[in-house]
């Protein structure tokens, strides 16, 4: 579905069923150069199982308008404004990767709104190297290609996701160029560096951990390089989050599908 | 800045899509012939037939072993994921089924497989969708070809049998100017020889059968997709981008930004055609496709030393192969097959239709046959067999005459595979001196 949001239309997707706002809410926050579609799964099970579902495309990605956000603050507040959209006033919240500090600082923003929140490969500091920011600006495609390289830690997700058939690292790599083609450029900036300098450059994780109020879980993979899962303790102590780990690497969603939905119906409950 | 990436070719070709089994350790891909796959719980049954969660239900949908090959050929592709079929011809059905119906136009290059010419100029039009066919080179003609109601582009990317070298860059470009997608059957040269996504394909089918499977015993096709292609922002496809009141009012689009046409192909097209790939034969293309670096390597060795003693040949009139500098494709060859032309060609005898038959019958290594792609040489004469029901203009519009013979080289001693040629060039030639 779209919404208004600061004046931009902004794409939902719902799990394939009409948003019901009465529902408890769940809303999922991709990371850098992703959209929507890396929750399929989850958000169905949840559409499909009393949930009303928020699978957002962050502004300048798939279907929102731009300009994409440019600090963690900013997307946060982007999303409390959504869920005014929608008409939600409490949600549980899950991200990943970058979406995980969006959701992280949302929570902080807004206790009282925030009912749970699961980071699924998450870190902080997320620092990104300027060697990679280097690649992202003048090889984009290669940086994608190093991005997938160290995201995914297999060459065979069991069960395909999203569907048999699905070659994960090709289908991330796709996500991400067309993500990134048509995220357009930001004071001449690319979208791959806009995401992944607004990681970068986000210092109030541990200020934010101390004013979230929910219940929180981390997900992480076993074998994630992006966000290694030994680099979460000072997040996971001041958030006091429950942590489990997954033999995943750093795209779980799509490397254990099955796992990942035992793990999030386990933080919901 | 050096960084990883995805492994080589030969390392794909081997590994992508499969793991040691890990309820039985099995190392090489395990052969699961089974029909059906039992639910964990009702719960699960209804995720897996709400596509709640990711699985295997019916073996017509998907399939444990189908799924390695799937996944591997888009590796080697470059694609998001593919479908595996029961052959080549059912692959360029199903994707022409995904993309159009009735009242819907395709733009074809008139350079095409018997069978898919077949298929395009005879059958689809029994079901409402019409088919313009242009010179794969006329580039103004694949424009002005355009409709309306155009859903896709169709080229081979070595047009049988003459080996036009369909021009994927440009035609590609033409396609997108107008929201559409190119379609692209890449049997002869497999992605060994080249990647069409890399040039602007969006879609890419084999038919598996040949260089794929590379021994000549399973007929199949795969279906890849690019996932490169927005069906959103074409907005000619409904199909994709609209509920789908056939799958509980799915939009695939939504579903998987990168995979919406594959999920429409299988949960409509494998699910109502029913042409499934059986299991047995995946695993055979599987057990081809891992030694298909070295074979094509091969393949393209042997094709260039029977191409140099043919073109240098008395009895040969001409011989078809891009890499000639006297093919009308040679520069566009030069720059998107770098690494050869594939080791399907054709070339003309200097002799009558008596002659042609002598020179078949007198071969004996090079097998009289309609396939190519195999692992041992093969032979046919296009003009009364794979391309029987055109007539002369369509085949002259294929570039195809009546006394062209065909050669798919395999993988046999070089030199046995010309003395081969040289005998039975040698009974054509005395053929015709006989006649005289």
């Amino acid at each position: 579905m779209k919404l208004q949001v600061h004046g931009r239309t902004a794409q939902v997707y719902t799990g394939g069923k009409a948003f019901d706002a009465a529902l408890p809410c769940l809303v999922f926050v991709h990371g850098a150069l992703h959209d929507h579609s890396v929750w399929t799964l989850l958000a169905r099970w949840f559409a499909h199982h009393g949930h009303g579902v928020l699978a957002v495309d962050l502004p300048a990605h798939g279907g929102s308008e731009g300009p994409p956000c440019t600090d963690v603050e900013s997307g946060a507040d982007w999303l409390l404004a959504l869920l005014d959209a929608a008409g939600v006033r409490r949600a549980a919240l899950a991200g990943h990767s970058l979406g995980s500090l969006i959701a992280l600082e949302a929570a902080a923003r807004a206790p009282e709104r925030a009912t749970r929140l699961v980071m699924i490969g998450c870190t902080f500091p997320m620092k990104v190297s300027e060697a990679l920011l280097t690649t992202a600006r003048e090889r984009p495609w290669a940086a994608i290609d190093m991005v997938n390289a160290f995201s995914i830690s297999t060459h065979a997700a069991k069960p395909s996701y999203p569907g048999p058939g699905m070659w994960l690292h090709g289908s991330n790599r796709a996500l991400m160029r067309r993500t990134l083609a048509a995220g357009g450029t930001t004071e001449g900036r690319n979208l791959f560096e806009v995401d992944f300098a607004v990681c970068d450059r986000y210092r109030g994780g541990l200020d934010a951990a101390a004013r979230v109020a929910c219940p929180v879980t981390m997900v992480l993979g076993e074998a994630d390089q992006m966000t290694p899962a030994r680099s979460t303790r000072d997040l996971a102590a001041a958030l006091k989050a429950r942590v489990r780990q997954l033999p995943s690497g750093h795209h779980l969603m799509a490397e254990q599908p099955d796992e990942m939905l035992a793990a999030v119906r386990q933080a919901l409950e | 800045m050096a960084g990883p990436s995805d492994p080589g070719f030969d390392t794909l070709a081997l590994h992508a899509g499969a793991a040691p089994d890990p309820a039985t350790g099995a190392r090489a891909v395990p052969l699961h012939l089974s029909t059906s796959f039992v639910f964990r719980s009702s719960e699960h049954a209804a995720s897996l037939f709400n596509m709640e969660a990711s699985g295997h239900v019916y073996s017509r949908i998907s399939n444990p072993t189908n799924a390695v090959l799937e996944e591997r050929i888009a590796a080697l592709e470059g694609g998001s994921g593919a479908i595996a079929v029961a052959s080549g011809q059912a692959a360029l059905h199903l994707a022409v089924a995904t993309l159009a119906g009735a009242g819907h136009h395709v733009v074809a290059s008139s350079a095409l497989y018997g069978g898919s010419h077949n298929l395009l100029a005879y059958t689809l039009p029994r079901f409402g969708v019409q088919v313009s066919f242009v010179k794969p080179a006329d580039i103004d003609g694949w424009r002005a070809a355009i409709r309306p109601e155009t859903r896709l582009l169709f080229g081979e990317t070595l047009g049988n049998p003459g080996l036009d070298v369909l021009d994927i860059p440009t035609v590609s470009a033409i396609a997108h100017e107008h929201g559409l997608p190119l379609l692209v059957d890449s049997t002869f040269t497999t992605p060994w020889l080249m990647k069409p996504f890399d040039h602007g394909a969006d879609l890419v089918y084999h038919s598996a059968t040949k260089f794929l499977c590379g021994h000549g015993t399973v007929v199949g096709g795969l279906l890849v997709d690019s996932g490169q292609f927005d069906w959103v922002r074409s907005g000619r496809f409904p199909e994709l981008a609209a509920p789908y009141s056939g799958f509980h009012g799915m939009v695939f689009s939504d579903e998987s930004t990168v995979g919406g046409f594959l999920l429409r192909a299988r949960r409509e097209g494998l699910r109502d055609f029913g042409a499934c790939m059986s299991p047995h034969t995946a695993w055979l293309i599987l057990q081809g496709i891992e030694t298909l670096p070295l074979r094509m390597a091969r393949h393209v060795e042997n094709t260039r030393k029977v191409v140099a003693y043919l073109d240098a040949h008395a009895m040969v009139r001409q011989v078809g192969y891009p890499e000639l500098a006297s093919h009308a494709s040679h520069v566009l060859a030069s720059r998107l097959l770098p690494r050869g032309c594939g080791a399907v060609f054709s070339f003309d005898l200097a002799g009558d239709r008596r002659q042609g038959q002598a020179f078949i019958e007198a071969l004996k290594i090079f097998s009289h046959l309609a396939n190519v792609g195999d692992c041992r040489s093969l032979v046919i004469h296009p003009a009364s067999t794979t391309h029987f029901r055109m007539d002369d203009a369509a085949l002259a519009a294929a570039g195809i005459g009546p006394g062209t013979i065909r050669l798919s080289i395999g993988l046999e001693d070089p030199d046995d595979l010309i003395a081969d040629l040289d005998r039975a060039l040698r009974a054509a030639e005395k053929a015709g001196g006989r006649r005289a």
